[in-house]
């Protein structure tokens, strides 16, 4: 089977270089099956990891230290799924909203680089190819964030873009002295010699170093001012994709790299990166609250999400790494969902100003239904996802006796739901403001009507999906949780079985 | 030899920030620029500065080989960060022609219009 492994690289590949095609429609062709084929090998990939343990394969045949590893463990292969679904919608959604220009500029295969390096950030066991594939994936989403040139986009990507590069200049830094004090580069055996570094102090500055650059690209406190300056200037198809996914790849490199490689260090660390998440969530859920624009509304929110995650990380336990990959999941489905809901309601009425909408509930009771679903589950009422996972971080915060975090945890929930409650009473129960605004798009027919809902109505079907089958979740969520805390097996996997032969 | 790489490199990466806080793009990206040369600058002190002989395999002893690694990682960061000032100019040009100005503040943020 190893095959399988390079796919996930191959496919996103394939439909980058569909740039090189004539037709604009087929390219839209060839990505709407590409994305399908990666979503299915990447559900495959996780149910192999799951039956099978991990997939190892090492490039070039050079064994483990001296060549490239690449390595799916559970951990990876959650991540590949959800992506792989979140991708698939956005291209499905891409069809409906994307203007022509966009999508003569090579979108769909930007798309596909962009996928490439997110994929290639899950499967790399390199710290320098994580970077490498850090950077395939920010210079994809410089170009789609700032694709169609106007100048909100323009001013949003130059704050981007500047402070993207700062934080890989960061990683580049904390990766050369890694090599310097470790001699190593490969993060199975950096995960096996750090331990037995002389002194303990240098390897907490390294931590600290790839805190602030995993920080940055996460968008946690005093770091995260990129995101709301950019994340609303792009076509909400690509907002969507980069809300859902780009600032979890920061939190899947934290844990690959902080939680597996530098444990004693997070202990140490812990009350700073506790205080950081607690921050994080408070002023990501003061800034949604205040605003009065849905774009804007809910990228604050991705920034107190990240919040939740990074008290799951700062925890180090067993049951905060369950949760944080649980929620890690569930936040990612709710908050596309919520995305795209936005740009449906912007197709009907134009605006994405609170003040402008109105009325939705009458005039479409069943995109109020999902709405009311996604919003739900990221609000964490019950029996949606979100109650769970945000109820298994809760429980392992007073287990690790950390209560100020669980308290200021819940406080934030009940801000959260607030925000929403304002998002469904502005935009669903309040009546339409008159005069009614009118959308200067043509007459839209049916097929149009259809393909705009089509990527909502799946990721809600997700996320209800995930309601009844949370029990199969947790325990992948378990495993994964496992390897990462416990990397005696992924260690031996990478280094040990590989090497012999 | 150690320490002038790092007084180098420092030097080089306090220049690059005193740029990138300046109002203009142009600085910015110079900025960009002198601070991954740092960041170069930096990772090439990570291998031992003595006179040592290219690591072929077999021809030598170990001992007197060059450690490869840093090298190969500068060369790819090179790379890298050619392509991302490449972007940045660019993106720089685009924003100059839309508001007519290189001076940042005049970009404006985009947090006050909705």
């Amino acid at each position: 089977m190893q095959f399988l492994i390079v796919l996930p690289l191959l496919i996103p590949f394939a439909m980058g270089i569909s740039a090189l095609f004539r037709f604009r429609e087929s390219r839209r062709l060839f990505a709407v099956v590409a994305s399908l084929i990666n979503m299915l090998v990447c559900g495959g990939i996780l149910i192999y990891v799951n039956q099978n343990g991990m997939l190892v394969s090492q490039m070039g045949g050079h064994a483990a230290p001296f060549g490239i590893s690449l390595v799916i463990d559970s951990l990876s292969a959650v991540m590949l799924a959800i992506t792989s679904v979140i991708t698939f919608t956005t291209v499905i959604f891409s069809l409906a909203t994307i203007d022509i220009d966009r999508e003569r500029f090579a979108f769909y295969p930007l798309i596909g680089f962009l996928l490439l390096g997110i994929n290639f950030a899950f499967l790399t066991g390199d710290l320098f190819t994580l970077y490498v594939s850090f950077e395939v994936m920010l210079m994809s989403s410089f170009v789609l964030l700032t694709l169609g040139g106007e100048k909100g986009q323009l001013a949003g990507g130059l704050k981007y873009v500047t402070l993207n590069l700062i934080s890989s200049i960061i990683f580049l830094i904390a990766a050369g002295l890694t090599y310097a004090v470790v001699g190593t580069l490969n993060l199975a055996q950096l995960a096996e010699r750090l331990s037995d570094v002389s002194s303990p102090s240098i390897t907490t500055l390294l931590a600290g170093l790839f805190l602030i650059a995993f920080g940055i690209k996460a968008a946690i406190f005093p770091l995260f001012f990129w995101l709301p300056a950019s994340y609303h200037t792009p076509p909400i198809a690509v907002t969507a994709l980069f809300g859902g996914i780009l600032t979890k790849v920061g939190i899947y490199a934290m844990w690959r790299v902080l939680v597996m490689v530098f444990p004693n260090d997070m202990v140490l660390l812990q009350p700073l990166v506790l205080t950081l998440a607690a921050l994080t969530m408070v002023t990501g859920v003061l800034g949604a609250v205040a605003q009065s624009e849905i774009r804007r509304l809910l990228s604050f929110h991705i920034i107190s999400q990240i919040g939740y995650l990074l008290m799951g990380i700062g925890l180090m336990t067993q049951q905060g790494m369950m949760g944080t990959v649980f929620f890690v999941v569930h936040v990612i489905l709710a908050k596309t969902a919520l995305f795209f809901i936005a740009g449906v309601i912007h197709d009907e009425q134009g605006s994405y100003s609170l003040k402008k909408l109105g009325g939705f509930q009458k005039s479409h009771p069943f995109l109020a239904g999902l709405f009311l679903v996604a919003a739900l589950s990221l609000a964490g009422i019950p029996p949606f996802p979100g109650f769970w996972a945000k109820l298994i971080l809760i429980q392992a915060g007073l287990a690790a006796g950390q209560y100020w975090v669980v308290a200021i945890a819940l406080i934030v929930s009940v801000l959260t739901l607030y925000s929403m409650t304002k998002l469904w009473h502005e935009i669903f129960w309040k009546s339409r403001p008159t005069p009614i605004p009118q959308p200067a798009q043509p007459a839209k027919n049916h097929r149009h009507a259809r393909l705009i809902m089509t990527p909502s109505v799946m990721l809600v079907l997700v996320i209800l999906l995930i309601t009844v089958f949370t029990e199969p979740l947790i325990g992948i969520a378990q495993v994964a949780a496992e390897g990462v805390l416990s990397p005696q097996p992924y260690i031996q996997t990478v280094l040990v079985k590989e090497a012999a032969p | 030899m150690l320490l002038v790489f790092a007084l180098t490199s420092g030097i080089i990466f306090a220049c690059g920030i005193y740029m990138m806080l300046r109002r203009s793009m142009v600085r910015l990206i110079i900025g960009l620029s002198l601070v991954t040369y740092a960041v170069n600058l930096l990772i090439f002190s990570m291998g031992d500065l003595s006179r040592r002989i290219a690591p072929i395999v077999e021809t030598i002893p170990s001992s007197e080989m060059a450690d490869p690694l840093p090298q190969a990682l500068i060369l790819t960061a090179i790379v890298i960060s050619f392509g991302a000032t490449a972007f940045t100019i660019a993106l720089a040009y685009r924003a100059s022609k839309a508001v007519q100005t290189d001076n940042m503040d005049v970009l404006g943020d985009t947090e006050g219009e909705v």
